[in-house]
């Protein structure tokens, strides 16, 4: 019997390195179409390994209770960051492992295999941290950021408002200068970790309306006027609480301000188009792991006799799965690259590369429900799961309709 | 103990949690583009090297921590796994040729005359072949004590306490030092590589040698004549009578 997705792979000749402590790089050959290790460095296989041996021990055997509970993993979060996962893309002198978004993109796809919830806390926590790490001074970096590099303290990123989502330049929380404080009153809506969090990267309105008036300040846990709404109940990201963050005559001391007044929204949008690449990663992540599962399952259930594998339709999907998930992954690995790069471009295809990945995978999580027909529905099998986690991405970090603008506003520029 | 050497035998096997098949001529396991890392047992080895290392560094003392590997040049990705679990440096013996176990005694021999180890740790046995033999061979070529299947090493400056898990039971047996340690499942829990670590294992120096610069003779002395899948399981059968029992396990199972 043949395997369906195997090629007969030809061996090229391999190449071997000069230098005797460079390690060689040879041509690889993956008998899979899927396979996550297309393009990659042998660093970057390694980065992967780790990332793949974690989330298959760590997260893959407790994903489905933690999504049931609702449980906040925090001592395994806690066990990721004495690996580094902490602060993947953050400078090393504050504990950050110091990787560029490419390497973090590869990571973040490898964890999500095994839990897309709890990996898309942790690329929100490192986002938020990437705010104090690239736009703080070094007092300020050195304050906030080694405990959370850590893990010891976790971080919020709080944008978006019940009154501004994907209008965020219209936020209404103010932040009014009182002597060495700042007074702030609004609240947030929709904050990933609000409420277990200590640390809060919080944009604050300091000046007139629209982005240019927009601040923004770092507040812990335990700041008079800080308080938080109650837990919401979500379809998916079960793994991570959701709360309001309320402040009502919230006193945050001026040193806490990151970057100066009005620079807030567009140190947002900075933060954002990284923040687009790993919820892409974590996409990425949960149709992978949904792919495995379904090829799993279509080689042992049979009907008419015969493993469902065998039909032209369960194979075709297969392909069209496969195909879709090969090319949403280069569009994110690409945009990765360019942000590395600084690349003038890198907005509109990290715009473009989120709206991409994020909603094919999202339907070959779907497919790959189908394949599994009625079980697909029980919870005892996992690929429900990762439908319900990556519903959410086409939605936040910016809507996807919200991707489609910032693409179209490229295009038509000029 | 103050100043120790540890050299820790690595070899890259298929992976623990691939469905193995039989290649189409029926002479080998297919290998072609299937996962491949390091021998489970090895990474034991490993750990327990750094172990080794970390607590000699709390008791001021000096341990290097040396990774050996043979085979092909992916070897090296073997090599690289143990560098960034925080071994010191490498060492690589290329060969594309056949190795079995007394071939590899042979070259860790070698390699041990040129880096005066106190110590070498290997696993019991490689995931692959199950052969167990390397270890022993290694300390009968060096007429070093051996320690096999350890579950538990301590170490003191010129003499190692282990204990073993042998089928009665456990032992314990002290050797002197110069020794060979093979590993056995529940001597520790192999530690994750960390990320820093990972790209710090760049920089650790990596040595390559051929069969020729270590002057071994590397020629097979077994030779398989072929492999095959077990049988297919087959389906219960439901017998009428003890006797009808007692013919099957007689004349087809050939248990009795």
């Amino acid at each position: 019997m043949s395997s369906l997705l195997s090629i007969a792979a030809r061996r090229a000749p391999i190449r071997l390195a000069r230098a005797s402590s460079a390690l060689s790089s040879q041509i690889r050959h993956f008998s899979s179409p899927i396979d996550a290790g297309l393009g990659l460095t042998d660093e970057q296989m390694e980065l992967q390994s780790l990332a793949r041996s974690f989330a298959d021990k760590e997260f893959a055997p407790k994903m489905q209770e933690w999504d049931e509970n609702q449980h906040f993993p925090a001592d395994v979060l806690r066990k990721s960051a004495d690996l580094g996962f902490g602060g993947l893309y953050i400078r090393e002198d504050v504990g950050g492992a110091g990787l560029s978004r490419l390497d973090t993109s590869v990571i973040f796809e490898a964890l999500a295999t095994g839990c897309t919830s709890t990996t898309a806390y942790i690329s929100i926590h490192n986002m938020a941290l990437w705010m104090i790490d690239n736009f703080g001074t070094d007092e300020q970096r050195q304050k906030f950021l080694p405990p959370l590099t850590s893990m010891e303290k976790f971080a919020s990123y709080c944008l978006t408002e019940p009154g501004a989502g994907s209008d965020a330049g219209s936020l209404s929380t103010t932040a009014v200068k009182k002597g060495s404080h700042y007074v702030l009153n609004g609240s947030k809506a929709f904050i990933s970790g609000g409420g277990s969090s200590d640390t809060y990267v919080v944009m604050a309105r300091t000046g007139g309306p629209g982005p240019k008036g927009i601040s923004c300040f770092v507040l812990e846990k335990g700041f008079k006027g800080l308080s938080f709404g109650k837990k919401e109940n979500k379809l998916g990201w079960n793994s991570q609480p959701t709360r309001a963050v309320i402040m009502e005559d919230c006193e945050v001391p001026v040193e806490n301000m990151i970057g100066h007044e009005g620079q807030g929204f567009s140190m947002a949008m900075k933060g954002l188009n990284g923040g687009r690449i790993n919820i892409g990663s974590c996409s990425l992540g949960a149709a992978q792991a949904s792919i495995e599962a379904a090829l799993e399952h279509v080689k042992v259930r049979k009907q008419f006799n015969q493993p469902i594998a065998h039909f032209q339709n369960t194979q075709f999907k297969l392909a069209d799965m496969a195909t879709s998930l090969v090319s949403s992954r280069l569009m994110v690995r690409q945009a990765a690259k360019m942000l590395d790069e600084d690349h003038p471009g890198a907005a509109a295809f990290c715009a473009m590369a989120k709206l991409q990945s994020t909603d094919q995978c999202f339907q070959i999580c779907d497919d790959a429900l189908q394949l599994h027909g009625g079980y697909g529905y029980l919870k005892d099998y996992k690929v429900n799961v990762y439908l319900r986690d990556t519903r959410v991405h086409r939605i936040l970090e910016g809507t996807n309709e919200i991707m489609r603008l910032v693409a179209s506003r490229a295009l038509l520029t000029e | 103990m103050s100043n120790v050497r540890i050299l820790v035998a690595c070899k890259r096997v298929v992976d623990y949690a691939v469905k193995i098949r039989v290649n189409a001529a029926g002479t080998a396991v297919e290998t072609a583009n299937i996962k491949h890392s390091m021998n489970p047992f090895d990474e034991i080895g490993t750990e327990q090297a750094i172990q080794i290392k970390e607590a000699l560094a709390k008791a001021k003392g000096n341990a290097e921590v040396v990774v050996v590997s043979c085979g092909p040049a992916k070897a090296q990705e073997t090599l690289r796994t143990a560098l960034a679990m925080g071994a010191d440096r490498a060492i690589h013996v290329e060969t594309n040729d056949e190795l079995q176990p007394l071939a590899v005694a042979k070259l860790l021999k070698a390699v041990v005359e040129k880096e005066k180890p106190n110590l070498v740790i290997l696993g019991k046995q490689a995931i692959d072949d199950d052969s167990n033999q390397t270890g022993q061979m290694l300390a009968g070529l060096l007429n070093w004590p051996q320690a096999t299947f350890a579950s538990k090493v301590e170490l003191t400056d010129a003499a190692m306490t282990v204990t073993r898990e042998v089928d009665g039971g456990v032992e314990t047996i002290k050797t002197t030092l110069p020794a060979v340690l093979t590993t056995d499942l529940r001597l520790n829990v192999p530690r994750y590589a960390s990320l820093p670590n990972i790209m710090k294992a760049k920089k650790k120096p990596l040595a390559k040698f051929t069969v020729a610069d270590l002057a071994v003779d590397i020629k097979p002395r077994l030779e398989t004549l072929k492999i095959t899948e077990p049988a297919k399981r087959q389906g219960g059968k439901i017998v009428e009578s003890v006797d009808d029992l007692l013919d099957k396990l007689k004349n087809e199972a050939k248990v009795l």
